[in-house]
């Protein structure tokens, strides 16, 4: 099994376009679409990385990041933000909340599996 | 005040321009020269009577020859010399400008007032289009999409070896996406397209600017809880009144509904609104009010948002706290199968139900509605009639109702409340 990369982003092609470039970088790819049942999810096996869209139903990713960082288990879990906005202000709340990257969409898959590589390989 | 902005002065730099002499003035205005000598040089004060003569005499506007009538075209005129330094006008300057040419004064003033405005309206635009949760919603869609498409593009071009079945799906994908893309981009044309004719080169309504003040505090007025008022120095009259009704209406809210033990209520009641009307012996809609204005929540123990809209009895949005993809249109062309509408033709009736909207907001809505009289009611006399409901997310879509943004950005076709046609439906009808 390869390393585990947890996916939480709700639109369903982006996951399938997402998971299937991971998957062929050699990771094992959970996907989870539902913001206030995320925490849940990551608790279930807490995964190597994390990429959380910022705009979920239920619950926006900023929330959850705020809960991962207070959880001991999950504080230290590198956390690449996505959003639909690029604007400096969610940029400094990203960065602001813990999120140790920060993609605007929409991005290109070679930057998501640059910055996957680049996390995956720095110390947390 | 310099010289040159007293009336006195203003009267000699008239007369000079006129090339009349103190004693043709004086004699046509019944004065003295010397009299007018002494009021020129600021030596004697002038009356208001006399101030007339002499307006008419030298053939000028009264006001303009008057201190205080003329701080209304000289704060402007200030604030424009002051905006534009590189123009190099000397702000001390704005009183001889006024004195010689009012009415050109007059007019860089009004220029000045309503660039001013303008860029408040700008401003107010564009913090809607920053904040505005339909607008938000409809770009989170569209670029979205756009990013599926672009990855999902992207494997198809890059990966020779991508077996059948990928193939396919990624085909498929790309395909509804596609028209994902359409639909998402032409509702966000309409929600531009609305703003072009709502907004044209109008000003901020004072509802809006008070709305936007509202927005600003958060919607929690930490001084109703005492029955106060908050600063409100530098907004215009008609926007704190309206500001005024709103917070003393939360203040009497929160004089029946201290906010420790509705706190500690609304936890322990999951914040039903029902039982807790009747924990406290309260109207429910004073309930649904207290929630959508409750501090800030943080932590663990954090109550949900709660959003909070109030109309009348034409449908017109008094009062809304939006919340996620929660927005209203103010002006009563909503869809009416919100339950606040509902409510409406219900008066009394309280109203729970789970909603949806359809397309860009994919939250599901826990709405708690109810209308009913407001105000005092006499015989004979006409009721005024209001709906209040609370918004909140649910907890899941199971079972949710499908409400639209109004009909014309609506994508749902077959629906008995249509008003007119989608601006999404095309062709032979379809979306």
């Amino acid at each position: 099994m390869g390393r585990r990369v947890l996916l939480i982003e709700d639109e369903p092609n982006i996951i399938e376009a997402i998971s299937y470039l991971l998957s062929r970088d050699g990771w094992t790819v959970h996907t989870h679409s539902d913001g206030e049942t995320a925490m849940d999810k990551v608790r279930q096996g807490v995964p190597e990385l994390i990429i959380l869209d910022v705009m979920l139903p239920g619950r926006s990713g900023y929330d959850i990041l705020r809960d991962l960082r207070a959880d001991p288990d999950t504080a230290e879990v590198p956390v690449m933000m996505l959003t639909a906005r690029g604007q400096a202000r969610d940029r400094e709340m990203a960065t602001s909340l813990g999120a140790t990257r920060f993609m605007t969409k929409p991005f290109s898959n070679a930057e998501v599996l640059e910055s996957v590589r680049a996390l995956a390989t720095s110390p947390s | 005040m310099s010289g040159q902005g007293t009336t006195g002065a203003r009267l000699r730099s008239r007369r000079m321009d006129l090339g009349l002499r103190q004693a043709d003035v004086a004699r046509a205005a019944g004065i003295s020269a010397s009299y007018l000598n002494l009021i020129e040089h600021n030596r004697r004060r002038i009356g208001s009577h006399l101030t007339a003569v002499l307006a008419q005499v030298l053939q000028v506007d009264e006001a303009a020859l008057d201190e205080d009538g003329n701080e209304t075209v000289l704060a402007p005129l200030r604030a424009a010399a002051a905006a534009f330094p590189q123009a190099g006008a000397d702000g001390a300057m704005a009183d001889a400008l006024v004195a010689r040419f009012p009415g050109w004064a007059k007019v860089v003033a009004s220029q000045a007032e309503r660039i001013a405005q303008l860029e408040a309206r700008t401003q107010a635009l564009s913090d809607r289009l920053a904040h505005d949760s339909q607008i938000a919603g409809s770009l989170h869609e569209v670029i979205s999409t756009a990013t599926a498409i672009r990855s999902t593009a992207s494997i198809l071009a890059e990966t020779p070896d991508l077996d059948a079945d990928w193939q396919a799906r990624f085909h498929a994908n790309i395909d509804t996406d596609s028209a994902r893309l359409a639909e998402s981009s032409q509702a966000l044309l309409g929600f531009l397209d609305m703003e072009v004719e709502a907004g044209g080169d109008a000003l901020p309504t004072p509802v809006e600017a008070a709305d936007a003040v509202m927005a600003g505090w958060g919607h929690y007025v930490a001084e109703a809880e005492a029955q106060d008022l908050p600063d409100m120095a530098g907004l215009d009259g008609p926007v704190r009144g309206i500001l005024t009704g709103w917070v003393e209406q939360a203040g009497a809210d929160a004089a029946l509904l201290p906010l420790g033990p509705f706190m500690q209520a609304a936890r322990a009641l999951a914040c039903d609104p029902a039982r807790l009307a009747a924990r406290f012996g309260v109207p429910l809609e004073v309930v649904l009010r207290r929630l959508a204005h409750l501090p800030p929540q943080t932590g663990n123990d954090s109550l949900p948002p709660m959003g909070l809209a109030v109309c009348d009895a034409a449908g017109v949005v008094t009062f809304q706290k939006p919340i996620l993809d929660f927005r209203l249109p103010r002006a009563g062309a909503g869809c009416p199968l919100w339950p606040l509408y509902q409510a409406l033709t219900q008066p009394g009736r309280a109203i729970a139900r789970t909603v949806r909207m359809p397309g860009a907001a994919r939250t599901a809505f826990e709405c708690f509605a109810i209308a009913g009289p407001v105000g005092p009611v006499s015989f004979g006399g006409e009721p005024r009639v209001a709906a209040t409901m609370l918004v909140r997310p649910a907890k899941g879509n199971g079972g949710a109702g499908t409400v639209g943004p109004g009909c014309r950005l609506c994508p749902v076709v077959s629906c008995d409340s249509r008003r007119h046609p989608s601006l999404l439906a095309q062709g032979e009808g379809r979306l």
